[in-house]
């Protein structure tokens, strides 16, 4: 179905199907609404509005006064615009004993972020280089090892980890948590820049060798700025990933350091307290924000960056 | 070339960066991936509590496990929402790709609109529907208000039917992917086979049943296995959605791992179901690995 020239056969095709029990013969004019079409755009525009009302719903949730949320209806737009709840979400929602507000998730989430992102691809970037230009006898086995481990369930390891972390002092600091998000975005992204480094042309690498460069220099030299795209790929996949993790913040972190998925929860959830939807929709909102915004900044980026996660294995 | 390197002798030195650049990848895949897995196994067969123990009690763990009400709840769960996820991600999922194969306008929105919730965390997925479900204010109270009195969709606090409210808002959250992947396959199938259909007069549905989704094979294989061991992990849309309510009712395995390592101080238990985790992935992993090694082995 790739080409546009077969489209249009398919397309009149069926009309003609249609032709046969209906109406005057003989060539028509262009018709936009044929039955086919209507079906056709009918079905996906009514996916396509199930797909965005939740979402359509928590912004006109969280611009809503509590009193018009006990009274209305929630699908009905706001009447009076307000933007208390976001203000309320960002600054002054509690968790606890704490009433700061999701900024300090977010901030968090950024710490955590960070320098997750940097770590877990610049080990998985060298790891894939490695494994695609510089094959030593056993590499294969750990490779198989890690690819393998990607779908154990994380439950298995969650208690192993915590002990490492205790041993080496890093339980409970969002150093910990880097090394936690570095482990386990090491399996596919070490794929990826495997799969990537071992379609650069062989000439190139040999040539390098040649000319004396080492493992660092045809790394940074060559390999890197080449591999530009893939790197913004597997940014994507990580800022998003990381982001959106609530397992592994709530057992390796405090209260005090939480991520933003962790607070959020614990916000919305609390069980103190008069329940005030506009607010945890607010909050809801602002967490899913930054992958939100990764996502449609990123476009078809995106799509190749989850492509190329599913093809683990 | 890279063969040459391989066999050529070289001195240990030669490759010595690229054992050192190795070295998170080898401690990784040996100390968290394998010895860790090992540890947890070996674990659940101790009667460890607040602290891990080597007091071994052998299968008794596994037997108060199996024993226990709230792992049956959770068991049950995992095979409703599990079986139910996969067949109607695929199902739902072919049917969106199928469609957006027509060469049609907007594609590109159509399809950023389908996976843009695939962006968003289990956390965000569970509490946004967790509001729409609300029997009070959401789906519920609007068909009430519209004149049906007596409707009654309450998911979330009915504990016959809870899964199925999580189950709901999963589908909106992960269907997305496996259009995508579906889309993916689509547009790998050969142009003339469309061609030759159209030629001998086969309808378009029967050429997507008998002939394209035979073909994607590979493709449905490959997403199966994700979807399934995504199912397994599911934990973070339970936590947000229900917190495992009402009662005990949406329990999962992954919460009842959790709740028994770091709330219930009984780290043996844990291991023990964290243990049965891993074997339910093996079961479907192992013989799909076995498959593609085969087949890549026989070219």
């Amino acid at each position: 179905m790739a080409n546009p020239a077969s489209l249009c056969a398919a397309v009149t095709g069926a009309s003609a199907i249609a032709d046969e029990f209906s109406g005057p013969h003989g060539p028509r004019p262009r018709r936009t609404l044929s039955r086919r079409n209507v079906f056709l755009y009918g079905t996906l525009i009514l996916v396509a509005v199930y797909y965005l009302l939740p979402l359509y719903v928590m912004v006109v949730t969280s611009l809503k006064g509590m009193p018009e949320i006990r009274l209305g209806n929630i699908f009905s737009p706001p009447v009076e615009i307000t933007f208390e709840p976001w203000v309320k979400a960002w600054a002054q929602a509690c968790t606890g004993l704490n009433c700061d507000g999701l900024s300090r998730g977010f901030w968090n989430s950024v710490q955590i972020t960070v320098p997750s992102v940097i770590a877990s691809i610049a080990i998985a970037s060298v790891n894939g280089y490695a494994l695609a230009n510089w094959r030593f006898k056993s590499a294969e086995v750990f490779f198989t090892i890690l690819i393998v481990g990607a779908f154990i369930p994380y439950q298995v390891m969650i208690y192993p980890i915590v002990i490492i972390l205790r041993e080496i002092g890093l339980y409970g600091s969002l150093w910990g948590l880097v090394i936690v998000h570095s482990i386990f975005g090491m399996p596919i992204l070490t794929l990826l820049f495997r799969n990537y480094f071992a379609s650069v042309p062989e000439e190139l690498f040999k040539a390098a060798r040649v000319d004396g460069a080492g493992f660092w220099a045809i790394y940074f030299k060559i390999m890197l700025p080449m591999a530009l795209p893939i790197f913004v790929v597997a940014i994507i996949l990580q800022v998003t990933g990381i982001w959106n993790d609530f397992l592994f913040g709530v057992v390796y972190t405090r209260p005090d350091t939480y991520p933003m998925t962790v607070q959020l929860n614990n916000i919305v959830n609390s069980v103190q307290g008069v329940k005030e939807y506009n607010v945890n929709m607010a909050a809801t909102i602002l967490t899913g924000l930054v992958p939100l915004i990764v996502y449609f900044v990123s476009g078809k980026l995106f799509v190749r960056g989850i492509a190329a996660g599913a093809v683990k294995g | 070339m890279r063969d040459e390197i391989a066999r050529r002798p070289t001195k240990l030195w030669r490759n010595l960066n690229a054992k050192i650049a190795s070295i998170p990848m080898v401690l990784t895949a040996v100390f968290v991936f394998a010895g860790g897995t090992a540890w947890t196994v070996l674990y659940s067969f101790t009667n460890s509590k607040l602290l891990p123990r080597l007091n071994f009690i052998g299968l008794t763990q596994y037997e108060r496990l199996w024993e226990t009400p709230r792992w049956h709840v959770a068991i049950e769960n995992l095979l409703v929402y599990g079986s139910l996820s996969l067949v109607f991600q695929l199902v739902i999922g072919f049917l969106l790709a199928a469609l957006l194969d027509q060469k049609i306008r907007f594609e590109d929105t159509f399809r950023t609109i389908f996976l843009y919730p695939f962006a968003l965390s289990f956390i965000v997925t569970g509490l946004v529907w967790q509001w729409l479900l609300n029997p009070d204010y959401g789906v519920q109270s609007v068909v009430r208000s519209l004149g049906w009195e007596s409707f009654s969709f309450d998911p979330l606090y009915n504990s016959e039917i809870v899964i199925y409210g999580i189950l709901i808002a999963a589908l909106w959250q992960g269907t997305g992917l496996v259009m995508c992947l579906m889309l993916a396959g689509l547009r790998g199938i050969d142009e003339d086979i469309w061609k030759a259909a159209r030629v001998d007069g086969i309808p378009m549905w029967k050429t997507y049943l008998f002939i394209i989704i035979p073909m994607m094979r590979p493709v449905f294989i490959t997403t199966l296995v994700i979807i399934a061991s995504g199912i397994v992990r599911v934990y973070d849309l339970v936590v947000a959605q229900t917190s495992g309510g009402p009662g005990i009712a949406s329990e999962v395995p992954a919460k009842y791992v959790y709740d028994y390592m770091f709330f219930a101080q009984n780290l043996g238990q844990g291991f023990a179901a964290s243990t049965m985790m891993l074997l339910s992935v093996m079961i479907v992993v192992v013989p799909w690995a076995y498959l593609e090694f085969g087949r890549r082995r026989h070219g």
